[in-house]
């Protein structure tokens, strides 16, 4: 048992520290909160200066642009990257499809698609779930029928988060229905300005443009686009959901949000006191550090179980399940704490004018924040798997 | 990073599991409980031979000098087996209390006889009115020439009727619940003036309330220093708790295990109740409720083991949540194995029994969440 840095892993700390505090600027902080094209930009500007640095994907094999730092020191970049508020990356190109691509593609698959994928000149969505397959993935009928050297692609896929900007999607189409329904499933790249894609907006509760509804009318796709073999697309898929759980449970994100909690908490007055000496607050508070506390450590036993070979495995769900759960509950306590200022839309007075700028961010953490025991599987659906392939029931 | 035992810590936790699996089904462990002096003097002396007894003591006093991690090992075996013998109480409480003291003597007259089996201790800190104040201490000692006088009453005093040592907490200055003017008394059990009366509580073990009618006590006999007891106090319940909460953990897996083997052999309805998603669920709970309060137990190891700043954080930390998700397996475990669950034949309920005790013992979660929320939201 041995939770102590080394002293090589202590210069990286610093390393991590002086590389975020010279490029993770106010300016950027602020033009990453915007909307569409601004947001966009300023995604992409932060990631191309972490893989200017060579960090934007420490995960991947070196050959293609990883780092392969230790167990520990991905934990320290985690940790440091979100106590000084930088966003993660998007998920989607670089911790989705790019392992899908450089653990089951063709050599020229790799070559085309990683190098642009680094340089974010890609934008790349995700197409799993639709109308009729949420939780149920293995229910998908998107369609894809072979005509020559392309699949003709017909279906719809929905809770598509940044389809509006994306240049590729990557879908599980179904090739075959004859047999075990995750058998006919196949794995493919998709251009995104093929013609009869469509990309209908969803409008959801927390006012952002996040999702969409995907449709494709006979989309053609070459085969060259398809990972690996036909009809195994499931097997591909399935090795990334125990990463996307994994990442879900956001536990060094949680961390700031509480510090931060935990201030804005000294600010605000009530009655005349600091609304941190009531002592509701203070319980409710407690609870979810004492939770996140053990979630930190529960999440350190996994990455060292996956140091030794073992992981991360059907662990994920744990930390899917209770992170999820913990974020939920500090988008709450933000709310409550921003009281009327919660409510306020954009208009002639804003939350920021009130002069309580959190109350706009409280609302749509808080109403997008509902989406994180849905995806990457429901909360209950983890229990289905734990409650099988962990307890053996 | 790593979360491995050592070999050698491996070792000694499957000693303690073997030991647990060969002399110490649930009939023996009920015997063991029943005998007059709360737990079997035949296993005390195993624990002995075995080495278990001098495990946190320093090597030059003949012990193992092992930390928290050895400590956690042996403790989260013996909650598995429900193991009365009072390893806590003589080695960790009593003996903790002269390991941290500064006084050779006592160490040198005491922890020889601890490791080799011979020699019962306790530590009296619990008074009728104080509740978890480990500060609250009315009873008196008050200087006489080269001794002490002591007057008061302690309760619930672990291992109280077997000890032939007990380490009482006294005040020698102050007010009532102040932490400075409490001082250590090392007194014979039954040294004049001691009047003990014994019962029992509901996870077996053997209790006693210590009257105290002018007992004489020399200076010598003072473990640390006059009026400054509490931070010695402080510091071995601190220790005291990670082991107690590793006990918890061991309980824990037990009747996570046992709920789960229970219900996929209990047919219902024509199929084993494993199979309803009701209570699969309940099991998931449970399991994550076990594997958090682990994650939480490591922490505060870690933090003990590498002396960190917010120690006494993490100790309430894993306090508060050791006795809520204790709580939540105890009564879920109950309520799966339906009516056998409230039989005294079925060994679940005592499992539940110790550890609501281990809730209660040094505050339970609500009054450790007070403590914590002083240590983290006060500014």
């Amino acid at each position: 048992m041995d939770i102590t840095f080394s002293a090589e892993e202590l210069a990286f700390r610093d390393q991590v520290r002086t590389f975020l505090s010279e490029n993770w600027t106010q300016d950027l902080a602020t033009r990453i909160r915007g909307e569409d094209q601004e947001f966009k930009a300023a995604q992409i500007e932060w990631q191309n200066k972490l893989n200017d640095k060579g960090w934007l994907a420490p995960g991947w094999p070196v050959e293609h642009g990883g780092v392969n730092w230790s167990v520990t020191e991905n934990f320290i970049f985690e940790t440091e990257r979100s106590l000084a508020g930088a966003p993660d990356v998007v998920p989607f190109g670089l911790k989705m499809v790019a392992p899908v691509i450089y653990g089951f593609g063709s050599e020229e698959q790799k070559k085309r698609f990683l190098p642009r994928i680094l340089k974010s000149e890609d934008w790349w969505c995700q197409g799993y779930s639709e109308p009729g397959a949420g939780s149920d993935l293995a229910a998908l009928k998107t369609k894809a029928e072979l005509d020559g050297d392309d699949y003709i692609v017909n279906g719809a896929k929905v809770w598509t988060t940044y389809a509006q900007y994306a240049d590729w999607i990557f879908c599980l189409v179904r090739t075959d229905s004859s047999g075990k329904r995750q058998d006919g499933i196949s794995f493919l790249l998709i251009d995104m300005k093929s013609p009869g894609i469509t990309v209908n907006k969803i409008s959801s509760i927390d006012d952002h443009h996040s999702l969409n509804e995907v449709v494709f009318d006979n989309v053609r796709v070459p085969v060259a686009n398809r990972i690996g073999e036909q009809d195994k697309g499931w097997t591909y898929a399935k090795a990334l959901l125990a990463h996307e759980r994994t990442s879900i449970a956001a536990v060094a994100d949680s961390k700031r949000r509480l510090r931060d909690l935990r201030k804005l908490l000294s600010e605000e007055i009530s009655g005349g006191r600091p609304l941190i000496e009531d002592t509701q607050f203070q319980n409710r508070l407690s609870n979810t550090e004492i939770e996140l506390m053990a979630l930190e450590y529960t999440e350190l036993r996994v990455l060292a179980s996956t140091a030794d070979g073992k992981g991360p495995g059907v662990e994920s769900s744990l930390l899917k399940v209770k992170g999820t759960e913990i974020q939920q509950a500090i988008q709450q306590m933000y709310m409550d704490l921003a009281g009327y200022y919660s409510g306020i839309i954009h208009g002639e007075e804003t939350a920021e004018s009130i002069g309580h700028a959190f109350g706009h961010d409280a609302r749509k953490a808080y109403m997008y924040g509902r989406a994180a025991t849905i995806y990457g599987g429901s909360n209950e659906v983890q229990k289905n798997i734990t409650a099988k392939y962990v307890l053996g029931l | 990073m790593n979360f491995n035992l050592s070999e050698e810590q491996n070792m000694l936790k499957d000693s303690v599991a073997r030991f647990v699996q060969d002399e110490y089904d649930f009939e023996s462990r009920r015997s063991n409980a029943a005998n007059a002096l709360g737990f079997n003097p035949k296993n005390w002396q195993t624990f002995a031979e075995l080495g278990w007894l001098s495990i946190p003591f320093e090597e030059a006093y003949g012990g193992f000098g092992g930390g928290a991690t050895d400590v956690m090992a042996v403790m989260e075996e013996m909650g598995k087996g429900l193991v009365v013998e009072p390893f806590i109480a003589t080695v960790l409480m009593f003996g903790g209390l002269l390991s941290k003291s500064d006084n050779a003597a006592l160490k040198d007259a005491y922890i020889e006889k601890i490791i080799d089996g011979s020699l019962q201790g306790a530590f009296a800190y619990v008074e009728r009115q104080s509740r978890f104040e480990l500060a609250d201490v009315k009873t008196q000692a008050k200087r006489d020439g080269d001794d002490f006088v002591l007057n008061g009453e302690k309760t619930v005093v672990f291992n109280g009727a077997a000890a032939n040592k007990v380490i009482v907490s006294a005040r020698t200055s102050g007010e009532q619940c102040d932490e400075a003017g409490i001082t250590l008394f090392l007194i014979d059990a039954d040294a004049s003036g001691v009047e003990r009366t014994s019962y029992r509580l509901m996870d077996g073990q053997l209790v006693a309330n210590i009257k105290l009618t002018d007992v004489r006590v020399a200076a010598s006999q003072v473990v640390g220093a006059v009026d400054e007891g509490y931070k010695l106090i402080d510091a071995v319940v601190s220790d005291v708790t990670i082991a107690l909460c590793a006990e918890a953990m061991g309980i824990m897996q037990k009747l996570n295990t046992t709920t789960i083997e229970y219900t996929k052999t209990r047919q219902q309805f024509g199929v084993a109740i494993s199979s309803f998603q009701a209570l699969q669920h309940r099991m998931v709970d449970m399991f994550m409720a076990g594997e958090q309060a682990k994650s939480i137990l490591y922490r505060a190891v870690c933090a003990a083991e590498s002396g960190a700043d917010d120690l006494a954080k993490n100790i309430a930390a894993l306090k508060v949540m050791i006795g809520r998700n204790g709580k939540l397996i105890g009564d879920e475990a109950i309520q799966l194995h339906g009516g056998m669950g409230l039989t005294d034949e079925l060994d679940v309920g005592h499992y539940v029994k110790r550890l609501m005790i281990i809730n209660t013992t040094f505050g339970d979660a609500d009054y450790q969440q007070q403590k914590f929320n002083r240590l983290a939201y006060s500014d």
